[in-house]
Formats: C-alpha cells, structure tokens, sequence
C-alpha cells in the first residue's frame, strides 16, 4: 500500500499515513504542487516553521518505464517567494516508489539540532545527527552510505543550505554515489535546512518494483516508449554522444547564447566549452561521454569529467557549462568543472551561482573572464564570510547589494542559458513561469532553435505565447509522471509517444486515462500554482522580464524583448 | 568569380570532417550560385543526417544561395537543456 511520511520537526515525531483519494492519481510535480496549495499557507515564511518540504517521486518512477526516474521537490521558495517544484535524476526517486512512498512531507522546526531521516522498508527513523552538520555534500553522501546502506539514495544539503542560502538546492545522488543530482533551483535547499534536516537516507533493493496492475500491458508500453526514445535521433544519438552541452556551439550560432551577463548573443570561444570538447577531455583522461543518472534511463545524457586534481565532476551539463562559462567570459572547462564541483558540494544551484557571479562581475567585484578570482570568490561560501553569503544568496540579491541595473532575474530567480531577445519563446516561459526564469518550465528553444516540435522564428514574437502555453502544460504534465523532460524531444515529433505514455499509466493504475486528460492535468498543476502565487501576493506585473531586455538590443540580432501585455494571455485556458 | 565562405559542422557530423578544428571553421571556395545544400556535400556530409544549418546566426534552407563571407553551421539533430 502505498503511503505518506509526515515528519515533524517540531516534535521529531514521523507519522504514516494513508494516501487520501484526492492525492492517489497524483505524483511527482502535480502531488507536490497540490499538498503545498492545501497545507502550506501562501503567506508563510518559506523559512519559518509553517513551510513544508515536500518530496514525491513520478508517478512512473520506479517501474520499468524507461528514463522514469525522476524525484519532485516542492514547498515555497525563499528565492522567489512563489511555489516551487524542482526535480531531479538520480537514483532516490525508484527506491522512494518501490517503498510504497508517495511523497514525504517535512514541516515545522526544531528549536536546534542536526537530523537525518532514515527509510527502510520496516522502518522509519529521525536521527540526531550533529556530528554530520557542516559537511559537503560528497563526504556526507559517502559517510552516510558507509554508515547505513552502501546502495542508498541520499536526499541531502550541503552548508550552503545549512545557512539557508536563497539559492541552496537539494541534492541527490547516482548509482556510483556522486552528490551532483540536483533539485537545484529555488532555494529549497534553504528549506530543508531551516528545518534541521541534513539528509534523508532511502534504503531499498528493488528498482523496478513499484506495483503495477496490468504487468503485461504495462511491459508491452515501457517496451514500445523505450524504442520511441531509441528511434528518435536526439534521444537516441544525440544526447546519448555529447550530452545536454552539445547545445553549447548551436545556441552560440543562433545568436542567443548569453555572454558577459547577458550583453551579447555570441561568445567567440563558445567552442572550447562545448560538448563536444567536454567529450574528447573527459575520455582522455578517463572519464565518460555517456553516463546515466539513474538505472533504467535509455537517454543516457549524463557524463564523467575528471579534473586534473583527481577529483570528479559528473555531469557537467549545458546549463552549468554556461552559466560559469559565456556567461562569465570563461573558457576553460577545468575552471568550470571546479565550480560546478563547489557548488554540488557546498549545495548551490549552479544557473543561479553563475547568474549571481555575472552579476558580481557586472558590479566590478570581480573581472570578467577571470576563472581563478571565481574560484576564490566561490570558495568563500562554504566559509560563510559577508561575500559568500551574498553569492549564496543568488543574482537578485547580489545585484541590490552592489547597485547593478542589469540583474537577469525574473520573480528573483536566475535566467538560464537562452537569451529571451534572441530565443523569444523561452523569453515568455521565462516572464510567466509559476517557478520565476525557469527554462524547463516551457522548453522553447524546441521550436525556437532545434527544430524539434515544428519550427517558430525565434527573434519575432509571433506564434511565441501559444508555443510557451502549450510546453508549459505538457511540462507540468510530464513532471508528474517522473519521466525525464527529455523524453519531450521524442514525444513532440511523433504522434504515439503521448498516447504511449497514457498507456503506461492506465496499464499501472488501472486508470481509463486519455490524452485529454493528462492535458488537463498538466493545465490544473499550473492552475494550482499559480493560485498559490496569487495568494501570496503576484499579480501579472511579475510576470515581466527584467527593464533592460526590453531597452537593450542584443547582438548580432539586434533584437530586444517587445512581449508584455501579450504575455497575460499564457494562461487563458 | 570565386567565393570563400567558412563551414562549421558540429556533434556527429564531426567525423566527415576530422580534420575541422573544433574552435574555427574550415574555408571553403564555392562558385556564385552555391546553395547551402551543394556545400554540405562538397564537404562531403550527407544530407539525409543534417538537421539544421545556420548561415550567419539565422536558421536556413538547403537551396539557400551563399553569398561571400557567409558563416554556415551545421547539425545533425541535437538537444539538450
């Protein structure tokens, strides 16, 4: 039977409990999103003890469906004082599923003290633990393992969330024990440390387990989405040859490739961080191309980059590669290894590090291109000294502390890879977004760049606001089933991979679903958001990007931003 | 008369090109007239794994004719995010 865990922080007491009706057809994204809408109160502080962290696999997770991994975190952001969801690969979510547990649920406070929460099959436990308080989150995923179960999945935060840092995520790790599997954004791993919780420890052998009702019906699905993973050639090759960062030199020849914090759409050495570099590096000195983050994944995106200290950074992923690299004029891949590794262990979302180290380069604090004063800078946060804390406070705050204009934030969070001038599509994504700038929220840069999904001009505004419409539906969607976002690419070009998809969940649940309704759940997650948005105090005047993307072109389009009233519409369904 | 123009193919294409060095792109002479598709398959890429080609930073067709000084890029079908 499936069920929750309610762990009160308050009382250190775990209570079991039924899964209500209303929540048994929800997972991942959509069970997140509902439980924070029901019990959080919109106007808490997302520190305070009335906040929640709440946990949730995909509602495939931990079948045999393929690249079905993924883990939903959820609860109100200290970023963006929105909701947030943030999901992660890694292996956490199967074992989490294939233990019957729908979702876990941390709330209150505890006066002080460092826990750590362990889940067996016949047991769960919250453990004093303040010997582990302070420690990265490498050491405490191997300590922890040694400790209780060297197969277990470590949901955990570095310092950075210890001292609530705005932009804390929580990390997770992959089957060789590797911290780097990030619910990155928002800050919740700020939440997770106002609440004295230091690392959830999932103990369970079974993988593919997790009940399903039809086995045959469901087996004959996972086969046939599987080769529609394969067949396509960005799931099946691309992806699986170069990883995320081969979108690295594509981006940088569409012009959109944000460089020197979001001046210009071309970055001249783009190439020496691209995917295709990463992949020649990293199989030189012994590492990965190809790697997955969880069992059972056929995409396989991830990589292994060993650093020339011996210590390794697997993956380095596009969006990271970025935000330490054009974003910041750098064009050594070691550099942005070694701050990418930083970040996973001292627990920091990296777009939002990136963004924020932009920000402080902007300012003059640090110059522009300098890898080794990024280093230092980024060292700093695991310290807790004045600098630290105001890079692990994310580019919103940076900007206001140093008196910067140019702050490439929306609802406080960090933009990603993509320029909106030049990208338009991700531009409203980036504007209307539940989440603040989120470019998984409403992948644009399908239709915009890569041809994937139709094709949509993207330096014109026309047809932009129904394509973000309509990815931001199917995304909410797609994050309730724990399947990757990538199996998108696969499923917008062909025709049965929606419906396969339906299959499966039918198949496991004995539902009659239709590709209707999950369009109507993807619309009612996001409806659900929103509402809690509202209530705690959003209006549409949030949903805008920043002045200057509106004043300033962009080279070598020379486009600006024009969408603004336009962009009210997104949400007319 | 003659014209140069610079191609970059990227990802697995790379392998029809080994000796393109990833950080610039090859010059190749075309006659007036070239369209982008005649290019990639001078330089010896089959077109059925080309997804897109940029010129100049701007999505492009096959039969669009080069002109001198142009920056052509080519992909198979990538993605990531």
């Amino acid at each position: 039977m499936s069920k929750i865990l309610r762990v009160n922080m308050t009382t250190q007491k775990v209570n079991i409990e039924e899964v209500p009706e209303k929540y048994l057809a929800l997972g991942g994204r959509g069970l997140t999103s509902q439980i924070i809408l029901d019990e959080v109160p919109a106007d808490c502080h997302p520190l305070g003890p009335n906040n929640k962290l709440v946990i949730a696999p995909g509602l495939l997770s931990g079948t045999s469906a393929p690249s079905s991994g993924r883990l939903s975190v959820g609860g109100k952001s200290p970023l963006t004082g929105t909701i947030k969801e943030a999901n992660a690969g890694g292996i956490t979510s199967q074992k989490l599923a294939n233990l019957g547990i729908k979702a876990i649920i941390v709330e209150g406070k505890p006066s002080k003290g460092t826990y750590v929460l362990r889940v067996t099959a016949d047991n769960v436990e919250l453990i004093p633990a303040d010997d582990l308080a302070g420690k990265g989150t490498y050491e405490l995923t191997a300590v922890l393992r040694e400790r209780y179960n060297k197969k277990a999945g470590v949901i955990c935060i570095g310092p950075a969330g210890e001292m609530r840092m705005l932009s804390a995520g929580v990390a997770n790790n992959d089957s060789e024990g590797n911290s780097s599997r990030y619910a990155g954004r928002g800050g919740l791993g700020a939440v997770m440390g106002s609440k004295g919780l230091k690392a959830i420890v999932v103990e369970s052998d079974k993988t593919f387990d997790a009940p399903v009702q039809d086995k045959e019906r469901f087996k004959a699905a996972a086969k046939k989405f599987a080769d529609i993973l394969l067949k396509h050639p960005v799931t099946g090759e691309g992806l699986p040859s170069y990883g995320t960062n081969v979108l690295m030199n594509i981006i940088n020849e569409a012009g959109t490739l944000p460089t020197r914090n979001f001046r210009t759409g071309r970055f001249d050495r783009a190439a020496e961080v691209s995917g295709e570099k990463l992949a020649e590096v990293a199989v030189a000195r012994g590492g990965k191309a190809t790697h997955t983050c969880h069992p059972g994944c056929v995409i396989r995106c991830s990589n292994v980059y060993p650093l020339p200290d011996g210590t390794v950074c697997a993956p380095v992923e596009y969006e990271t590669a970025w935000s330490f690299g054009p974003n910041l004029e750098i064009s050594d891949l070691d550099v942005i290894a070694k701050l990418n590794y930083i970040c996973n262990d001292v627990g920091l979302d990296t777009i939002e590090t990136g963004c924020t180290l932009g920000v402080l380069m902007e300012a003059g604090v640090l110059p522009f291109g300098d890898g080794q004063a990024a280093i230092k800078a980024l060292e700093e946060v695991g310290k807790g000294t004045p600098l630290g804390r105001i890079i692990g406070a994310g580019a919103a705050v940076a900007g206001k502390v140093y008196g910067v204009t140019r702050v490439p934030v929306v609802k406080g969070q960090g933009i990603p890879a993509y320029d909106p001038r030049a990208c338009k599509g991700n531009g409203v994504t980036y504007a209307t977004s539940t989440m603040g700038a989120d470019h998984t929220a409403g992948y644009a840069v399908t239709a915009n760049i890569l041809k994937v999904g139709g094709f949509v001009e993207p330096t014109k505004e026309d047809g932009q606001i129904e394509l973000s419409r309509n990815l931001q539906v199917a995304t909410a969607a797609i994050d309730a089933t724990g399947l990757c976002l990538f199996v998108a690419f696969a499923v917008l070009d062909n025709p049965e991979g929606l419906p396969t998809i339906v299959e499966m969940l039918n198949a496991q649940y004995g539902t009659d679903l239709t590709v209707d309704d999950v369009v109507a759940l993807g619309q009612q997650i996001l409806k659900n958001e929103r509402e809690f948005n509202t209530k705690a105090g959003f209006t549409k005047a949030d949903d805008r990007l920043p002045e200057f993307f509106y004043n300033e072109e962009l080279a070598p389009h020379n486009t600006k931003f024009e969408l603004k009233d336009e962009l009210d519409e997104v949400y007319n369904f | 008369m003659a014209m140069q123009v610079e191609l970059r193919v990227f990802a697995t294409l790379r392998k029809y090109l080994p000796d393109h060095p990833l950080d610039r792109g090859v010059v190749v002479t075309v006659e007036p007239g070239t369209t982008v598709g005649q290019l990639i398959t001078k330089a010896g890429v089959p077109l059925e794994k080309v997804k897109i080609v940029m010129v100049n930073n701007r999505h492009a067709d096959l039969d669009q004719q080069l002109v001198d000084g142009d920056r052509v890029a080519v992909f198979p079908p990538v993605a990531g995010g």
